[in-house]
Formats: structure tokens, sequence, C-alpha cells
């Protein structure tokens, strides 16, 4: 339940509801069409938890009441929970598989095997993750490729490890089925849809 | 509340759909770009238009357009049809956006059996309005099957169709949706654009959004992906070809429309893509026909229709 205090306290959500969304969507898209890219989304809304600016933005974007959500069982997770909610109108769910999205991060990134990967008819039936990182460079570099991807590319996102990453390649294995990553850190992301192969590059003797 | 302001500046919502039709259909392109080449099922919202008038192109226009787009749309490869004008019009007037009639100055192309000849760019959105998205449909009625073939990869059965038209013709036969396989593992209905454009979806700059409005299916393929039209080693895939240059711009390259003349039965062909055909012209290509009465049409701007009659929309 959110208390009245908690009403009068409640951060704003955008200030052109169809124009933000628009603007919002429109830079999540070209990133999930075009993965391992950094895209700023350029869009200003303050969520109760700050690194959630682009999460947020998307979840007011994308998010009503068909859409269940999930976040950690923590404090941040029970703030940016009531925010969405106050939002949104969307139900959140406290099982993984349930969630159509998932917000998490940087503290507390869990289980992509743990979400819904959908199913071989139904493949869409399954998570978008967004995690938040704590930097989008810096971290050990992740190989990309596959559609949307030109030329063979890098990442190195900050704050994941390489369980993380490997569970990720896990998941990969079994397109058509998988999770849909966004990895956020502040107004940026990065889109990782269920297409991108991914390898450390370690792996490779680099 | 500023919401509210907001949209009491218009007697309809930004783009024309309501939000929440809106990102019912955003999220539905999200898994489709996410899933090359597989149909995402999305609501069964009606259009405030009528079917046929290439609703499914409408929605994911209206769910993808901003004020900062330009706008294009074509019909059977030409700018200034009735239904390419009408359309044009309305988002003009719903999104705020500008429009054009040039390929290259576009950021979104709304298109009907064509993709342009002017090649693609990064940033750009085709987005095609699609009346049969299946392509297993002609073999199988059973959504149930089709559904269940495209999950278990079993496509068998449009490669026995193929071989038996080879049997049949001496050759592959079928000019428009000839089916690709979308990164190697979906089969998929390019929309009836003539398999003449079936090769500009490989490895293209731009992202491509297929919706087909009575269906509520949505797929896309996404910019630099592996885009393969179904063939044999001892039949390879074939496009159409013309000995005659377009009459009016004299291009050898482009997909040609043929127009008869007269009643005597003199005819000539043309660029199909009227827009490129202008251009060149412009640049001074001239064809053998160059000078004809047709040479003006193409690149007039006499409609005169109305664009919320024609699609039943008040103003
Ligand atoms: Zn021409």
């Amino acid at each position: 339940m959110i208390a009245a205090q908690a009403l009068t306290d409640m951060a704003p959500g955008f200030a052109d509801l169809a124009l933000d969304a628009q603007r919002t969507f429109r830079r999540l898209m070209d990133s999930m069409a075009k993965p391992g890219r950094v895209t700023d989304l350029d869009v200003l809304v303050s969520p109760p938890v700050p690194g959630f600016e682009a999460a947020g933005a998307i979840a007011l974007a994308l998010l009503d009441f068909e859409t269940p959500v999930w976040f950690p069982d923590d404090a941040d997770g029970r703030r940016l929970a009531n925010w969405v909610r106050f939002h949104c109108g969307c139900p959140v769910t406290t099982d993984p598989a349930a969630a159509a999205f998932a917000l998490a991060g940087p503290h507390n990134v869990p289980q992509i095997d743990h979400f819904n990967a959908g199913d071989a008819k139904y493949p869409e039936r399954s998570t978008t993750l967004l995690i938040v990182c704590p930097a989008l460079v810096g971290g050990a570099a992740i190989d990309l490729t596959g559609p949307g991807i030109a030329e063979p590319l890098s990442i190195a996102p900050a704050g994941l490890s390489a369980a993380f990453w490997g569970a990720v390649a896990q998941d990969r294995a079994r397109f058509q089925l998988g999770v849909d990553l966004v990895l956020t850190c502040g107004t940026q992301i990065v889109g990782l849809p269920r297409s991108t192969r991914i390898s450390p590059s370690s792996a490779k003797g680099k | 509340m500023t919401i509210a302001n907001q949209s009491n500046r218009r007697a309809y919502n930004y783009a024309y759909l309501d939000e929440q039709t809106k990102r019912m259909v955003r999220r539905a392109i999200l898994k489709a770009i996410a899933i090359p080449g597989y149909q995402v099922p999305f609501g069964s919202r009606e259009m405030p238009v009528p079917y046929g008038w290439g609703t499914g192109g409408i929605q994911l226009t209206a769910a993808i357009i901003g004020p900062d787009d330009v706008y294009k749309c074509i019909d059977q490869g030409a700018d200034d049809t009735t239904n390419a004008v009408s359309i044009r019009r309305f988002f003009a007037r719903v999104a705020d956006v500008a429009t054009t009639e040039r390929t290259q100055d576009a950021s979104i192309i709304q298109t009907r059996h064509r993709i342009p000849e002017a090649p693609l760019g990064p940033g750009q959105i085709m987005v095609y309005q699609v009346p049969q998205p299946e392509p297993l449909r002609g073999l199988e009625p059973r959504e149930t099957e089709t559904r269940a073939m495209h999950a278990y990869e079993e496509y068998g059965l449009q490669y026995l169709s193929l071989y038996e038209s080879v049997a049949a013709f001496g050759r592959i036969a079928g000019g428009a949706g000839y089916p690709v396989l979308v990164d190697e593992r979906y089969l998929m209905s390019p929309s009836p654009i003539p398999k003449f454009d079936n090769p500009k979806l490989h490895q293209s700059e731009a992202l491509h959004l297929f919706g087909a409005g009575r269906e509520k299916r949505v797929y896309a393929v996404p910019p630099h992906t592996d885009v393969r039209s179904l063939d044999f080693e001892d039949y390879p895939f074939e496009v159409q070809s013309w000995d005659e240059v377009c009459g009016l711009c004299g291009c050898g390259e482009s997909y040609k429309d043929e127009v008869i003349l007269d009643d005597a039965g003199n005819r000539m062909f043309v660029c199909s893509d009227s827009a490129y055909c202008g251009d060149r012209r412009v640049a001074g290509h001239a064809g053998p026909m160059a000078g004809h009465a047709l040479d003006g049409l193409a690149t007039g701007d006499d409609n005169t229709d109305d664009d919320a009659a024609a699609v039943g929309i008040e103003a």
C-alpha cells in the first residue's frame, strides 16, 4: 500500500506524457535495433533511487496494467516499485518468472535464468530485464555479434560478474527463447536483445 | 494537472492513437526486433480506420512517430496516389511532422508494395503495410500448425512448394511476397514487395518494421541482419529484370511499371519509384520518351482529395 504521506512526496513522472514516452521509446527501439551502442535517453525524470533515470523513463514509457513488473526485495526496490506503480498502474510481482519487465541493480543483480524466457511458440512472452550498472564502461570486455551489429563490437559495463555473463551466454544459446536485456546507467542505455550473441573477450586469449 | 492540459490541446491524442494502445504496440515492436522475423501478436483493439487501408502500417507509424520525424509514404512506389497522399497528410496533421517525397530526407518511410530505389541509410525506418503476414498460410491454413512450424523451424513444406514450382515451371515461380529466412532462423514474408526488392533487406542500414492490421501481427528486420531469399543450389534466387530502360529517365536498373499509352497498344516502361525517377530527371537524365505527357504527372502536386474525408476522420 502507498501511504498518503508517500503520495505527497512522490517524484513526478514525465512532464509531457505523450511526447516524453515517444522519445524514450524511440531511443530504446534504436538501442535494441543496434545492440551494444550507448544511447542517451535525454529524458528528465527523477525516480526515487538515483541511477535509475533511464530505467525509470523506460518503465514510464512502457508499463501499464498489462505488464507485471518485478523489483528486488530491498529498500530501493520497494521505493522504485511504489513510484512505478503510482505512475503506471502496473501490477508488481514477486515472482520473476511472471514478470513482463524487471528493474534491478547495481547492488542486487538477479539471476537471469529466474526470469521468463518465453516459450517456443510464443517467445515474445519473455521478461525484459533492465539492469542499472555503476558505469557502462570500465568493466570486463564482452564481444557482441548478431542482428543490428555491422562489425564485431565490444562493451565493458561495470558491475557485472563473469557468472552473470556466463548465464547470459547460456540464455543466448537457446534462442528463440531468451531474456531481453537493457543495461543502463543514469540516463544512458545499451540494448542487448536476445538476438545478440555474446562472448567474453578474454575467452579468445586477448 | 499538466497531463490533462496537454491532452486537452487536441481533440485527439498525439499521433491519434491513445497512449495505452501505443504502449501495447511499442512493446510488441521491441519483442519483434529482439526476435528478427518472428511475428509478434499484439492486442485486439480496433483502429478507427477500415482494414485494407493499411491499418497495420498506420498503427506502427503512430506508435513510433515523433515531431522531429520527416515522413514519406508510398503506394506501389508512388508518393502521389490517393492512399499515399491521404496517409501522409494524416500524419502531418496528427503528429506535427514534416513530410517529404525524397527517400534520402525521410526518417520514416511507410510503404505498400515497394522498397525505394535510393539506398536506405542508418537511422531510417521502413514501415510496411502487410495484408498477410504468414508466409506459410497458403500452404497451411491452420494458425496452430503454422505457429508450430515456426516454433520448431519446420520449413520443409515451404521448400517442397518451391521445389514443386521448379518441377512445374522449370524455375521458382512467384514475383511478390517471396519468402525469406531472417538471420537463418525465421521464415518471413517480406510483404507483397516484388522479389526485385528482397535483396535490399539483406544487411540493410535501415530498420524494417512490418505491420498487419487484420491479423494483428508485427515483425521486424533490424539493420545489418542476414535476409536470404529461399532457393536451391541448382535454381538460385533471381530478381526480375527488364530489357527496356525507363522511358522518362533512362534508368536501366530500377523496377519498372508497364504503362499503356494508347488504344493502339503502344506502351512504355517507367520507374515504379516516382521520387527516384523525378530526381533523376531533375539531375538531367532522360529516357527515350522524355518530354512525353506522362513526364509531368509523376512530379505533379495536384492532389485535391481531402485526407480527413478519405479516411473518415473528423477534422
Ligand atoms: Zn525513371
